[in-house]
């Protein structure tokens, strides 16, 4: 019996959510009385895969030349390393969404995704998810021997602990149907999916030349940037920001939305996060029923007084 | 081109979403019913390879007869003929067991899936379907070229994207991108006129298996008042967010 979980790496480096799927697989093992297994392929150094043991991975299995963007190689390489697991979690990664599917095909084991706790019971395995695009959460039986999940993005915690796990280098068959051409990450951006602060504009900004104060904001906050849908269609932000239903899911500690009126296909996809504020020159709306706190009020004046206020207290 | 558009009949965006049976079933009363924006793109793009290559595009759906107005839709945007697997989805594997067992039998050059459906979110039958036929498989798919029997494809990582080149055939899962909003396509009259008569051919399913229950629904707690700052004291905003909700 183990608990298996990918510990995806980008650049060699391991990510928050690397950490968070970790610590979800060691609550999990501790309801199944097992050890967690982490599973790399991202040519990370031994200090790196190290970091690992203070989330709870009490072995590492680790091997190279597999790209992340070939699922098949991906597949057989979880495949070919999880007899023993009852459990094998993915963090919530595009990539991880690309494994996981074919895994579980491959394996004939039941798998969910967007799971938002730890099974609340172990046999079978039962367990909450997101459904209809955060408007409903649905319980799940899995009834497979194999269970395969995909968590929903920061949905649980990082748990530390004083653990210690042995690497052991693993072989991979390198049966590849795809060809990697190159890849572009922005370098310095907080990804979306994992940022804890996210500053979101909509149509109410007039234009892309106003978006200046809210990338001021965002630095100063450390957070991430992201836009309603009508702002990347017309081009104003790229198609990467768009969040809501037929976007990105997101679910940051703090969504501050300047300038968005809160249609339902919106709040669907911000609706998770923990803290929503709202500034709106419009006391009417949407937003103002979904959100904690709100302004009524010109972002063009607020957004520069709240900059002004957090440079003063920083 | 041989090209499947895999479509999924979901509640309009719109939709409030409630359930029957104390939690157990979607109450789909009163709920109009769309083709997943994803698989949108996707068909749209279906149509353009079809118009610069020539081939036939096929849209597949497992449903029963109740979400045939949807296929019709599908067709009057342009798809040339749809099957209906006459079955009520239990889940992710269900569906794809069944896709399969129909594209073992007519194969395809290309499968297009939207990325994920916007009721269960799932995310999961394109790429159960590649492994089922053992097929490459690119998800978060945002750009398709084909030239001959090689194709390069663009897909989203985090914070980034990917190139990538694979040989026909293959499986996506697509997503805004792989065409523009501006894009998509509006069913005419005569798009409706001619999907009338378009062949919707309804096969049983074969395996009947099911490996996940889905056993009840709940809602999420409902947000407490939204609490107002004058637009005058926006130092109280961070205070708030500060000592209060200890967010920042
Ligand atoms: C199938 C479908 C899917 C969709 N999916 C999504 C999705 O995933 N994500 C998404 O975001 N939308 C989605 N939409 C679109 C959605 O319905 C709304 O049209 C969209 O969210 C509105 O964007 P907005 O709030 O930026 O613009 P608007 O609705 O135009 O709102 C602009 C807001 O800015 C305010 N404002 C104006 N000037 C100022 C100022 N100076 N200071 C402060 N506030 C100001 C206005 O009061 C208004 O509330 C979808 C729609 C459909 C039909």
């Amino acid at each position: 019996m183990s608990v298996l979980v990918y510990a995806e790496s980008w650049g060699g480096s391991f990510r928050k959510s690397t950490y968070e799927a970790v610590s979800y697989a060691s609550e999990t093992a501790k309801l199944l009385r097992t050890d967690v297994i982490a599973l790399t392929f991202g040519n990370e150094s031994d200090d790196e895969l190290l970091k690992l043991e203070n989330y709870g991975a009490n072995k590492v299995l680790t091997t190279s030349g597999i790209e992340k963007g070939d699922s098949k190689a991906a597949t057989d390489l979880f495949s070919a390393n999880c007899s023993d697991a009852n459990m094998i979690i993915f963090p919530s990664t595009y990539t991880s969404k690309m494994i996981a599917p074919r895994l579980a095909a491959k394996l004939k084991a039941g798998m969910t995704s967007n799971v938002i706790s730890t099974p609340s019971s172990v046999s079978p395995i039962e367990i909450k998810r997101k459904s209809f695009s955060g408007k409903a959460i649905e319980n799940t039986k899995i009834n497979t021997e194999k269970a395969i999940i995909i968590l929903a993005p920061n949905a649980f915690g990082l748990v530390e602990c004083n653990g210690s796990c042995k690497i052991q280098k693993i072989e991979s068959a390198n049966n590849t149907s795809v060809t990697i051409n190159s890849q572009k990450v922005a370098s310095g951006k907080i990804s979306l999916a994992e940022a804890e602060i996210i500053v979101s504009a909509g149509r109410g900004l007039k234009g892309p030349e106003n978006w200046e104060m809210i990338e001021e904001l965002a630095n100063l906050l450390g957070a991430a940037t992201a836009c309603s849908k009508p702002v990347s269609d017309i081009g104003w932000r790229p198609h990467s920001e768009h969040v809501g239903q037929t976007g990105i899911v997101v679910a940051p500690n703090l969504y501050i939305a300047v300038g968005i009126s809160g249609a339902i296909q919106h709040l669907a996809g911000v609706n998770s996060s923990k803290i929503m504020v709202v500034i709106n020159t419009d006391p009417e709306a949407p937003f103002f029923k979904s959100a904690d706190y709100g302004i009524v009020g010109d972002a063009f004046e607020v957004i520069p007084k709240l900059i002004e206020e957090i440079k003063r207290i920083n | 081109m041989n090209i499947i558009v895999c479509i999924s009949s979901v509640p309009d965006t719109t939709s409030k979403i409630n359930f029957t049976d104390s939690g157990g079933k979607f109450d789909s009363d009163g709920v109009q019913f769309i083709i997943n924006p994803y698989d949108e793109f996707g068909l749209t793009k279906a149509m353009m390879l079809k118009e610069a290559n020539g081939g036939k595009v096929t849209v597949i759906t497992a449903g029963d007869i109740t979400i045939e107005p949807v296929i019709r839709k599908a067709l009057a945007i342009g798809a040339d003929e749809a099957i209906r697997i006459n079955m009520t989805p239990q889940d992710s594997y269900s569906t794809a067991v069944e896709i399969t067992n129909y594209l073992k039998n007519s194969p395809a050059d290309l499968v297009i899936t939207g990325r994920e459906s916007i009721d269960y979110n799932g995310g999961a039958v394109g790429g159960m379907l590649a492994e089922m036929l053992d097929l490459p498989f690119i998800n978060a798919c945002n750009g398709l070229h084909i030239s001959g029997d090689t194709a390069e494809i663009t897909r989203e990582i985090d914070g980034g994207i990917e190139n990538i080149s694979t040989n026909l055939p293959f499986v996506i899962s697509g997503q805004k991108g792989l065409v523009q909003e501006s894009e998509l396509r509006i069913p005419n009259m005569r798009g409706i006129m001619q999907a009338r008569t378009k062949p919707l051919q309804v096969i049983e399913p074969l395996d009947n298996v099911q490996l996940t229950i889905s056993s009840g629904f709940e809602k999420p707690a409902n947000k407490q008042d939204c609490k107002l700052v004058s637009s005058d004291n926006v130092a109280d905003l961070v205070s708030l967010l500060r000592d209060e909700a200890k967010v920042i």
